[in-house]
């Protein structure tokens, strides 16, 4: 061993090298309010990890994107997991990388000579708000593709580089192939390598001038770096890691319907530290508009960038630094209440919206609407009610099924129902479905979703049987492979698609379609199901 | 006494630096593991195929044919041309071989005048009921499963079929 170290250390003088970066004298005063630093420092490496993980089963196209993460999500082993730490992670940087600025300012660490480390520092900053914004379109589903409409149209109103702005993020038509391959080669290419470089002038900045002193510490010895404040850095490190990581399996990272640049119904929020800026914008119209969009922001960067040069009075103690706590104090009230009433304001309609839940069997996707059917193969409706109506039944109203369990807990509760329940004769896949139509049910929408009618149930129950989502697609679900279904009456009428189901090679002799033989009363009803949706 | 406390304190951040780095690298290094390295939990169409008309077979001359499958590749779901040797080694037996010889992976032929499956690659030959005659193959032609519907065969898939690495030498 010693042997090899000496070797090693003789060819490449990394030994001395790591002995000499482990034992940096740093100041009496230097502790736990240190930490941030390292801990952002972590997490830039986390994420970098992370990324490249998701990276090694991601396809990088708008065609492909969304479906490589469900892909990641469902069918790989520890998938959820690295991409839960992928997305929580961008906001513990935020946190962390806001916090380590804090302290810097409390602390007045970036006085004289320490203000290029401020200067880097503030960069970095940006950089990561630029990694959160172009990953956050990244997964393409609805919410990164409307959060990025609403960003693209904020950059494109700035006066004078508007347009420029929106060319450089391929964003002229609208958010598209373009946009994305600029956001993606942002996010992978070009701000890893310039974060990093810029991370090693800012600890190189760090090294040279050494940790700022307390005013006191030049009378008192110096510590080492290792090992006491290295361990207080990796105690923080882990704690935060396990907060990540308990976050990371108790919150599934979201993922929502795949991007729909006709879904109008869809309203974009941004991540909750852009939310104050969000809200602000409410406030401001028209000509004030700029102000929440341009110069707030503006103003707040200038104003970190010229915090060395206003200040510049001689270091004193934490605790004398009152105008220091007082701004940022204010800063801090400022963004919270505005996120605050962001958050009270905006879920009133948006919520509602989203927890009201399909109001209309027509927005099912076939699975859940053969989950309707298999509802009345079982028989559930002689011991449960769908709605509000309390019709005296023995098992529980299941008009809240969607605000109270999920998927897994419903099909886990199928299988082993417990003493007053009957067991079910479904397939798993077909307990699936039924659990899937459960928990879209909410108190506003579940008595019409008790009136579905017989053709729509039959028609998504021989989908489902047929595996026709294999290839097509309705309201979202199942692949491009076929074309999509939706609007399939204002293409083709009845006959036409009755009889192309017994063989679809007469249409078009390509076609990869199999020929499915239904029977009349079937074929009726597939036929007026798919000519039902809009 | 002072000294010694602080041995102590240095002893102890050095041991729990060490103990939480191994949690950290294990936090992140063993899910990446199992990300990369386990199988992925896919539902394969599956399925048998319409692949070819059994009347058209010759008895104990192989036929290689061609049918389309459908078949999930990581997230996508692709239809694919395929492909299998087709023998009816009696009037109650047919089977459907996978293309590839089973050592590895080459396409083999049918020689006519030696009534044997040929691999050019290694040289490996294979009776008509795939068993492996001569060469370094390891084991017998690959069978596809097989249904008889009428006159058609049906194909379905090799439910594991192994990977060519499995066997020694590759």
């Amino acid at each position: 061993m010693r042997a090899i170290l000496d070797w090693i250390e003789d060819r490449t003088g990394l030994i001395s090298t790591i002995s000499h970066f482990m034992n940096e004298e740093i100041p009496a005063s230097a502790g736990w309010h240190q930490v941030f630093g390292s801990v952002a420092l972590f997490l830039f490496l986390t994420q970098a990890f992370t990324g490249i993980m998701l990276g090694l089963n991601y396809g990088p196209t708008p065609g492909e994107a969304y479906h490589s993460i469900r892909y990641i999500m469902n069918e790989l082993t520890g998938g959820a997991l690295i991409r839960g730490l992928h997305h929580w992670g961008a906001s513990a940087m935020v946190i962390v990388v806001v916090l380590h600025m804090l302290q810097v300012f409390l602390w007045g660490a970036y006085k004289k000579p320490r203000e290029a480390t401020w200067l880097a520092g503030v960069v970095l900053l940006l950089f990561t708000l630029a990694f959160a914004l172009t990953g956050y379109l990244l997964p393409w589903d609805n919410r990164a593709y409307w959060g990025t409409v609403v960003t693209t149209q904020i950059a494109a109103g700035v006066p004078g580089i508007g347009p420029y702005a929106l060319r450089l993020m391929g964003a002229e038509d609208g958010v598209g192939v373009v946009t994305f391959a600029r956001f993606y080669a942002a996010h992978v290419l070009i701000l890893p390598a310039v974060t990093f470089l810029l991370i090693v002038f800012h600890v190189y900045l760090v090294r040279r001038h050494g940790v700022a002193p307390e005013p006191g510490d030049e009378v008192k010895p110096k510590q080492k770096f290792y090992p006491v404040q290295v361990f207080k850095d990796t105690a923080a490190i882990f704690g935060v890691f396990a907060a990540l990581f308990t976050l990371a399996i108790a919150a599934k990272a979201p993922l929502g319907r795949l991007a729909d640049p006709t879904d109008t119904t869809y309203i974009p929020r941004p991540e909750w530290y852009f939310q104050f800026l969000f809200q602000l914008l409410k406030y401001c119209e028209g000509p004030l508009e700029l102000f929440a969009t341009v110069v707030l922001p503006g103003l707040a960067v200038g104003g970190l960038l010229a915090v060395p040069f206003l200040d510049r009075a001689p270091a004193i103690k934490v605790t004398k630094r009152t105008t220091a706590m007082a701004a940022a104090l204010l800063c801090a009230i400022g963004w919270s209440g505005l996120t605050a009433a962001a958050i009270l304001e905006t879920p009133k309609e948006a919520a509602i919206a989203e927890s009201m839940g399909p109001m209309d069997w027509v927005q099912l996707t076939p699975t859940e609407l053969a989950g309707v059917g298999y509802y009345a193969k079982e028989h559930c409706a002689n011991c449960h009610t769908l709605g509000l109506t309390d019709e005296g039944k023995p098992g529980p109203n299941l008009g809240t099924g969607g605000v109270s369990h999920d998927v897994a807990w419903m099909v886990a509760h199928f299988k082993r129902p417990g003493v007053p329940m009957a067991t079910m004769a479904l397939k798993p896949a077909e307990m699936n479905a039924l659990a899937s139509f459960l928990v879209k049910l909410t108190p506003q929408n579940a008595q019409k979703m008790s009136e579905v009618p017989a053709f729509a149930t039959d028609g998504a129950l021989l989908y489902q049987k047929n595996q026709c989502g294999l290839c097509h697609q309705i309201n979202g679900a199942g692949t491009n492979n076929g074309p999509p279904l939706n609007g399939l009456a204002k293409r083709r009428k009845a006959d036409w698609v009755k009889d192309h189901f017994l063989n679809p090679q007469k249409y078009d002799p390509d076609s990869t379609m199999p020929s499915y033989k239904f029977n009349a009363r079937d074929n009726e009803a597939i036929t007026a199901y798919l000519m039902a949706l809009p | 006494m002072v000294a010694s406390n602080d041995i102590l304190r240095r002893c102890f951040c050095e041991r729990a630096t060490q103990f939480l780095g191994a949690l950290l690298a294990g936090g992140l290094g063993i899910p990446a593991i199992a990300y990369l390295l386990r199988p992925a939990n896919t539902i394969q169409p599956g399925g048998f195929v319409d692949a070819a008309d059994l009347s058209q077979l010759k008895l104990r001359i192989p036929e290689e044919v061609n049918f389309q499958r459908v078949r999930k590749d990581g997230w996508k779901l692709i239809t694919e041309k395929s492909t299998a040797w087709v023998v009816k080694l009696s009037e109650s037996e047919v089977v459907a071989y996978a293309p590839q010889c089973t050592h590895l992976g080459c396409a083999y032929h049918f020689n006519e005048s030696k009534g044997e499956f040929v691999c050019p690659c290694h040289t490996t030959n294979f009776a008509l009921d795939g068993r492996v005659l001569g060469g370094p193959a390891p084991r017998p032609l690959d069978r596809f499963p097989t249904k008889v519907q009428g006159s058609r065969l049906l194909i379905g898939t090799i439910e594991s079929a192994k990977p060519v690495s499995d066997k020694k030498g590759a």
